[in-house]
């Protein structure tokens, strides 16, 4: 590993501290630094910082758990996209592109509906984004084409849109003056109502799927070579998709049941920690982690403190994908085989 | 040690492309697979590489059914050398060939210091250590070739074997990489190529398998298997053969 992962990997973390900072210090009540830092310090030595209750309050029950889920949504759907993008042989994909987020949005609509408790939607989420995947992929496979990553870009978009009527068929059917307006609001994206109960429920799938391709990271180099060219070189590619897929959508799954639909991250940030690190997933999952949560936490900063009203988040990081998409659908053409 | 097919049955789920095939290839010896397109080469190549499970029939290693094997144990003892692509990663040329490691390490193993090691030494073997950390994707087509056949090198295998390793190549890397097939062979490893140039069997390999409508049509040394009348059966079309008065070596021209 002559060419360092060095520079790349310390200019995620910058963007990642960068993020922290500002989330935590800008917003409708101001808070210093130096507050932050006393009040961080004393948190972890036990004690009593020395600052205004209402400043603690803001930091520790208001942005802190904010902050955390940004962190976790942005690396969940960071990792998603890396691997979606390695295991499909294409650039192109992300969770939203497969339909794992839109899989995931009407689990947890349903889920919602029956009001059922947070880890239910999870599972119901989880559920959801698993049989999309599987549906799209499976689709995708079927149908014999010149281009088969096209086929399953374009499957992708179909069972998408129908997923999308079955998330209006639950609107439709719910509550107008209790469910819709949540469920409305809450597929919009949005990290604005994250508490401290929402946190364990997200970092439990988040971190579980993380780990398990992170620790497949190596492996995920063959298993972006042909099928036939990876079970050569000793991949069982079968069994491997089956977890990679899985713990993808996991992650996604558990962001989009906290979180809503925040579209477009699993496929930017990729791009971005590919641009530092380069291919090789051995530094492009740790990096893409990192830098998703600090993307994440700049555009979630950005969502509470542009306007007068909070602007839903998945339609800042749609403004933010949309451009970046056709850019890359555009330099792609020249080197795509 | 040898790899062999008995009576193979070979395909796809839907449709048969070669019946009651037998193959035998012997490490320290160069076998070429040759035969008009659609004839079954490539099937034939991807049964024997264990990709394609034979509808009939056995491949054997050293007589012990190659279906018995793990994947990994199998990506230990055959190497596959596919036509030249361009991948859809920019990886760099060291990592490529690092990925021909992959059976020698754990599921979640990284590359160890022999790894490393090993692949470097496929790297200097073909002479293309400099390019170890540029991108696959910026490289030539016949510097491609030489790195795929150093991935495969660095799978430590018995066998090498390769798809059509001459046909996307110039005049120049075409030699080069013929010239590297016969030195995989002088190394101990046995070699199975398909090739659409019988001048490239000729030059690189000892024994000719010739295939058609799935059938073999004609085995043995390339220099009494490969002649004018065989080929002329074998591609339906009329065939050449020019003699070099100085060295004797023999060549055929199509038309």
């Amino acid at each position: 590993m002559t060419r360092s992962a060095l520079p790349g990997l310390a200019i995620a973390t910058g963007v990642l501290i960068a993020g922290l900072l500002l989330a935590f210090t800008v917003g409708r009540y101001p808070v210093s630094l130096g507050d932050l830092a006393s009040v961080l310090l004393a948190k972890l030595g036990g004690g009593r910082a020395d600052v205004a209750p209402a400043v603690e309050s803001v930091i520790l029950q208001v942005r802190g758990p904010r902050v955390l889920a940004a962190v976790l949504v942005g690396s969940a759907l960071a990792v998603a996209g890396t691997a979606f993008q390695g295991l499909f042989r294409n650039p192109l994909v992300s969770p939203d592109i497969l339909g794992a987020s839109s899989g995931a949005a009407l689990g947890a609509v349903i889920g919602i509906f029956f009001s059922l408790g947070i880890v239910a939607i999870q599972g119901f989420a989880f559920i959801g984004g698993l049989v999309a995947v599987g549906a799209v992929y499976a689709i995708g496979s079927a149908v014999r084409a010149r281009d088969p990553i096209l086929v399953l870009v374009l499957t992708g978009v179909v069972v998408g849109a129908l997923l999308g009527a079955g998330v209006g068929l639950v609107k439709y059917l719910a509550d107008p003056y209790n469910q819709l307006p949540a469920m409305t609001f809450w597929l919009l994206g949005s990290l604005s109502a994250t508490g401290t109960a929402d946190l364990l429920p997200l970092f439990g799938p988040v971190a579980l799927g993380t780990v398990v391709l992170i620790a497949l990271r190596w492996r995920m180099n063959a298993m972006s070579l042909p099928e036939e060219e990876a079970r050569a070189l000793g991949v069982a590619t079968g069994p491997l998709r089956i977890v990679i897929v899985a713990a993808a959508t996991l992650t996604t799954s558990a962001s989009v049941a906290t979180a809503g639909i925040i579209g477009w991250v699993g496929l930017v940030v990729p791009h971005l920690a590919r641009s530092l690190v380069g291919p090789d997933f051995a530094r492009l999952l740790p990096t893409a982690a990192i830098l998703g949560g600090g993307y994440l936490l700049l555009i979630d900063t950005l969502a509470r403190t542009m306007a007068e009203v909070e602007i839903p988040l998945g339609i800042l990081t749609a403004v933010v994908g949309t451009p970046f998409f056709i850019w890359l659908l555009a330099s792609m053409q020249r080197n795509w085989s | 040690m040898i790899l062999s097919g008995h009576g193979l049955t070979i395909g796809y789920a839907d449709h048969t492309v070669g019946r009651d095939l037998d193959v035998a290839l012997s490490t320290g010896e160069v076998l070429a697979l040759l035969g008009p397109n659609g004839g079954g080469k490539t099937t034939l190549l991807k049964t024997m590489l264990g990709l394609l499970t034979p509808k009939a029939g056995d491949v054997r290693l050293d007589g012990k059914p190659l279906g018995e094997l793990s994947i990994r144990e199998r990506a230990r003892v055959v190497a596959y050398v596919p036509q030249v692509h361009v991948g859809t990663f920019a990886f760099s040329v060291e990592t490529v060939v690092l990925m021909g490691r992959t059976a020698h390490g754990g599921l979640f193993s990284q590359p160890s210091a022999r790894d490393r090691a090993v692949s470097h030494a496929a790297l200097e073997r073909f002479g293309i250590a400099h390019l170890a950390q540029r991108p696959y994707t910026m490289i030539s087509g016949g510097e491609r070739q030489l790195v795929l056949l150093a991935r495969a090198l660095a799978q430590e295998p018995q066998f090498v074997v390769l798809d059509e390793p001459t046909a996307s190549l110039d005049f120049g890397n075409q030699g080069k990489v013929l010239a590297e097939i016969g030195a995989l062979a002088k190394s101990g490893h046995g070699v199975l190529f398909t090739t659409h140039d019988p001048n490239h069997a000729l030059r690189a390999a000892d024994r000719a398998y010739l295939l058609r409508d799935g059938t073999r049509i004609a085995e043995g040394p390339v220099g009494s298997v490969l002649n004018r009348a065989q080929l002329e059966t074998l591609y339906r079309a009329p065939v050449e053969r020019l003699v070099d008065t100085a060295t004797g070596a023999v060549a055929f021209l199509p038309g």
